[in-house]
């Protein structure tokens, strides 16, 4: 796997959100993505940003153009340094959430990527690495 | 603050969501719209989402919240315009927005309205005069 572009953007606030959906659409399209496969990388980010605000007081993340068997697709990486997550796979299941939300947004992010990996260590934070390539697959 | 307009037209209310949302804007135009219910007796509220690419579960669950406390206020809501990506994302991510009544378009939105509330007319030029 080749890393052809790479930028760091911190959240700190709400409004952050909306600057950063905006940079992943723009190195979507200049991919090629298509509007669907944009919609859903930029969704399942929405998803991932808002919990990293809501329970992890915000972090960084690293907004990735890569590129295997010369088919390019973009990596987004959440790093927190929030509480971390006590039983991921319990997060991981639909319907489950510590906050008053729907409980989709993990398992759903997950569903609409085509990878996807999360790390996290109680008291010292969580990463969520995604990806989603350029055909869909 | 930012907020988004609502529009009063006859006995429903308009909504046209031009900017990308983010949380605190949706919770805002929640709160706004359902005050706006009560204090008009609105018997409909029309929300078109034509212009907004990202729906996630947060925003999906305002739409349903807004749906379930009109009802409960006695009016019907209908969300328009979606966009097909919108809604392909929406189903996969595991929002079906059940309980929110939906129309391709504003015209057929207001059509649905109508009909809902009881007053169909089917007389094409008075639809507008009939609220006025």
């Amino acid at each position: 796997m080749i890393v052809l572009s790479k930028e760091k953007l911190p959240i700190q606030k709400e409004q952050d959100v909306v600057l950063f959906r905006n940079r992943i659409k723009e190195l979507a399209t200049k991919i090629g993505m298509s509007l669907v496969n944009q919609t859903k990388l930029i969704t399942a980010a929405s998803e991932l940003v808002r919990n990293m605000l809501r329970y992890g007081g915000g972090g960084i993340i690293h907004l990735e153009i890569i590129s295997r068997n010369s088919i390019p697709g973009v990596r987004l990486t959440f790093i927190d340094q929030g509480p971390g997550i006590q039983d991921i796979p319990l997060a991981m299941k639909d319907g489950y959430s510590t906050g008053k939300s729907l409980g989709l947004g993990l398992p759903g992010a997950k569903r609409l990527v085509n990878e996807f990996d999360i790390k996290s260590e109680p008291g010292k934070g969580t990463t969520v690495t995604i990806i989603r390539w350029k055909n869909g697959f | 603050m930012e907020r988004i307009p609502i529009l009063k037209m006859g006995p429903f209310l308009l909504v046209t969501i031009q900017v990308d949302l983010y949380d605190r804007l949706a919770l805002t135009l929640e709160n706004d719209l359902i005050n706006m219910v009560s204090k008009t007796e609105a018997k409909g509220v029309l929300i078109d989402i034509s212009a907004v690419s990202i729906v996630d579960s947060f925003m999906g669950r305002i739409l349903g919240n807004i749906a379930s406390m009109s009802k409960i206020m006695d009016a019907t809501t209908v969300v328009v315009g979606m966009q097909p990506a919108v809604a392909i994302t929406l189903v996969e991510l595991g929002l079906t927005l059940s309980g929110v009544h939906t129309a391709l378009d504003v015209e057929q939105g207001m059509e649905l309205l109508r009909t809902k509330i009881g007053q169909l007319d089917t007389d094409e030029e008075g639809l507008y005069d009939s609220f006025i």
